[in-house]
């Protein structure tokens, strides 16, 4: 893997692994009396492993000058690896979750294995781990293929992805060992906060500096939609977690903020991470793979400046959705309800952009799996959308929040969007990378599409019935006046549906064990001549290519 | 606007700075106010503070993860109200670095859960939620009651929340560890001077039944038994004697 790696490019990895190493081992000491002494133990040993595969290779043989002729393609393969990986673990945690449901006692009497601790382990593992990886990898891919420039350097690459892996790798063992800042889709503790900081950093200047060597005058709209996953997210998770932490030597920290504060910050992030990490960054995957698998330009040039603008700015407003009838100022309730509908115009433009692009191209999508997983993935970011914008009407939230329905609406976004447009991605993905023909078989990847589509939607209808029973059943009076059921009866009602929504869930954990077996046997094939060629030639000015606008 | 974003689009430094600043508007008028707070909101001059047990015992909530199925946020509802009392005040609050609202009620809501049940109910629920609740879903917690609670280092942890804001005294954080023993075992005589620094109406007893050790039980069922009870402030608001009237029985 260093192989690519020039004599001075393996001195800074070199150089950095120490680093890493030698900070491991500073943390590992201070926390020793605590939790924290594990993670800077986990750090130290990522880091002498690396140092010595990095020596043990230093004096192999140099790249010849030919290498800046080609795209970087290699931290991309061990992104999409790592994505599946993730995957696996991610979905099959979020089964075990839904069967916890169902067989409470089914714990081991062990602390690690209680719903409360494996939870963010799943969710983690899917929203970072899995879309994570696939973004970073697509991101790296996108960016260079779109700018026809090489990745501007070869070790920071390389960075990310490695980091980005030892954070996940830090907050999953850490909530099974009860290492948690409580806050949603931001449970990892002060340490791997500022860690991960670092790594986004890294990924920020990596991809500026790669924009900056473009050959095409324009950036293509895929890198608007990354560049603002990358910002956005940089300032949502470092205001989010601010916080003091109990000492140095101490994994647990107090958040800076408390009350409302806290709440208003921690949904403006949660709302974002949406926002940001499972929308902007996956809408920039779909404007690349979509039209390039269905062989069409985009629809309309017009309607993505539109909605790419239009979700920047409205999203940001619409978090304090998830605080109706709080304790949270009512008028910052309703600024949130009113942005949130707004926002249902960019989202169905890109929705609609996406679909139109297949127009002319609906053949390909009866009998290619690949593009199928995309258009499914596009009617699911429409559906989820419109359902997001009516939940956060503040009446309809009376009913939905707190229940089983935010759950169902967030995994029709989770499976519906980001898993299909990301296995799509993913198929497409694989045999240019590796230089095949085709994926091993496209047999498996239809059965995974009918896995993934069937396990989502007994999913969803799973929690859309036992969350409006739930709401209904809380709210409901009886002839006296008073409140018809006591809350255990409400929960003893959910139990066909939680038995339901986890054997949808397993459904779709299957297929992505499907989906890492396919692309496991796709990296054996024997390698063929690349058929989608590094680099080509620079169109003509004015002529069209598969990317540019129809408009 | 098409020609000007054209422009636009062949600057990726230029592009990453509109990103940032259209991206600020909407979180900063929305929050960005509510760091004013404390001028709009009721305050509450009894409000007291977390006991170092009972902080020992909100960490371990957050430890297991229990803000993932049970909120502490009743909303201004009719039937909220009915079922599990006043609708949650801004300022119960302010004290709690983080916010544990949660986002979903697996498991009811336990804002004013405190002094709802016993100790022992607490305790025997806490073992095993079948036990008392035969159709609950909820995960049994036994070795809350087999881990002795660490206490040595709750001075450390009351001034890290100081220095987010929350008034600990000199007092409070030199006897943080004596506290929290001598809480869950008052005739120690461990906590010396306890009843003055935290209010004479703060709770000191065996909660998890045991007397020869202090464990991650008493930690957690002395947080448990205080949500809500900080502060009288919910009571005080006009007509909520009622409304908590109409909730007894109602609940659970």
């Amino acid at each position: 893997m260093i192989s690519q790696l020039t004599k001075t490019e393996r001195e800074i990895a070199l150089l950095l692994t120490i680093l890493l190493a030698i900070s491991g081992s500073i943390l590992g000491l201070m926390g020793r009396g605590d939790l924290l002494g594990y993670h800077g133990a986990l750090l130290a040993i990522a880091g002498y492993a690396l140092t010595f595969v990095l020596i043990k290779d230093h004096f192999d043989p140099e790249p010849g000058p030919k290498r800046i002729e080609k795209y970087y393609d290699d931290p991309i393969k061990v992104g999409i690896v790592l994505a599946i990986f993730w995957v696996v673990i991610g979905t099959f945690v979020g089964d075990w979750v839904a069967w916890l449901l169902v067989f409470p006692d089914a714990t081991f009497d062990a602390g690690w294995a209680s719903f409360g601790r494996l939870r963010p382990v799943h969710t983690s593992g899917v929203i970072f781990g899995f879309g994570g990886n696939a973004l970073i990898a697509t991101s790296f891919h996108v960016v260079q293929r779109t700018t026809r420039a090489r990745l501007a350097d070869r070790v920071s690459p390389w960075v990310v992805i490695v980091g980005f892996n030892l954070f996940c790798l830090m907050a999953a063992s850490g909530y099974l060992m009860g290492i948690t800042a409580s806050k949603e889709y931001a449970e990892p503790e002060w340490y791997a906060d500022i860690f991960l900081t670092i790594i986004w950093v890294v990924y920020f200047v990596l991809y500026m500096r790669t924009l900056a060597r473009r050959e095409e005058p324009h950036i293509y709209v895929a890198n608007w939609y990354f560049l603002a996953f990358i910002i956005v997210v940089a300032i949502l998770h470092i205001l989010n977690n601010l916080a003091v932490p109990v000492s140095f030597g101490h994994a647990k920290s107090y958040s800076l903020f408390s009350g409302v504060q806290d709440a208003m910050l921690q949904w403006w992030y949660g709302h974002n991470a949406v926002a940001f990490f499972l929308t902007a960054g996956f809408l920039g995957m779909l404007y690349y793979y979509l039209p390039k698998r269905a062989g069409r330009p985009i629809f309309s040039y017009r309607l993505s400046i539109i909605s790419f603008w239009g979700i920047v700015f409205l999203y940001m407003w619409a978090g304090s959705h998830h605080l109706h009838y709080t304790a949270l100022p009512h008028w910052v309730q309703t600024l949130g309800m009113t942005f949130s509908i707004m926002l249902l115009v960019p989202s169905w433009a890109s929705a609609g952009n996406a679909l139109m692009t297949l127009n002319g191209a609906w053949g390909k999508v009866r009998d290619d799996a690949t593009l199928r997983f995309m258009m499914v993935a596009a009617v699911f970011y429409g559906l989820s959308t419109f359902e997001g914008s009516f939940m956060a009407i503040r009446p309809v939230n009376s009913l939905s929040h707190y229940t089983d329905w935010t759950v169902g609406h967030v995994h029709a976004g989770a499976l519906g969007w980001v898993a299909m447009i990301t296995f799509g991605a993913i198929y497409t993905l694989t045999p240019w990378l590796w230089n095949k023909e085709r994926m091993y078989s496209n047999k498996l990847i239809e059965v995974h599409f009918w896995l993934a589509l069937i396990g989502t939607m007994i999913y969803v209808f799973a929690m859309w019935n036992s969350g409006i029973i739930q709401g209904l059943m809380w709210r409901a009076y009886n002839e006296n006046g008073t409140l018809a059921y006591s809350f255990i009866e409400s929960v003893a009602a959910m139990k066909p549906y939680y038995v339901a929504r986890a054997i949808g869930g397993f459904l779709f954990f299957l297929g992505a064990v499907v989906c890492a077996y396919n692309v496991w046997k796709t990296i054996q094939l024997p390698a063929v001549a690349a058929k989608n060629p590094d680099k080509p030639p620079l169109p003509a000015r004015g002529s069209p290519t598969a990317l540019s606008a129809a408009e | 606007m098409l020609k000007n974003h054209a422009k636009l689009e062949r600057t990726a430094i230029g592009f990453a700075f509109a990103i940032m600043l259209v991206a600020s508007i909407g979180g900063f008028i929305e929050i960005a106010p509510l760091f004013t707070i404390s001028e709009t909101v009721e305050d509450a001059p009894d409000m007291r503070v977390y006991t170092p047990l009972e902080l020992a015992g909100r960490n371990i909530y957050v430890r297991e993860g229990c803000y993932a199925c049970h909120s502490q946020m009743v909303r201004t509802l009719q039937d909220e109200v009915e079922r599990y009392g006043h609708y949650s005040l801004a300022v119960e609050s302010k004290y709690d670095h983080p916010m544990l609202w949660g986002s979903k009620r697996t498991g009811p809501d336990l804002a004013r859960l405190g002094d709802k049940y016993s100790d022992e109910w607490h305790v025997a629920h806490l073992l095993n939620p079948r036990a008392v609740s035969p159709q609950s879903v909820m995960p049994a917690y036994r070795w809350l009651l087999r881990n002795e609670l660490k206490a040595n280092d709750m001075p450390l942890h009351l001034r890290a929340m100081r220095k987010v804001g929350v008034p600990y005294t000199d007092a409070m954080i030199a006897n943080a560890t004596a506290d929290t023993y001598g809480q869950a075992n008052p005739d120690s005589g461990a906590a010396d001077g306890f009843f003055e620094r935290y209010g004479f109406d703060s709770n000191s007893r065996y909660f998890d039944g045991d007397k020869r050790k202090v464990t991650e039980m008493d930690a957690l069922v002395a947080y448990l038994q205080i949500l809500g009870e900080l502060t009288d402030a919910a009571d005080q608001t006009a007509g909520a004697a009622n409304l908590e009237n109409d909730a007894e029985g109602a609940t659970q």
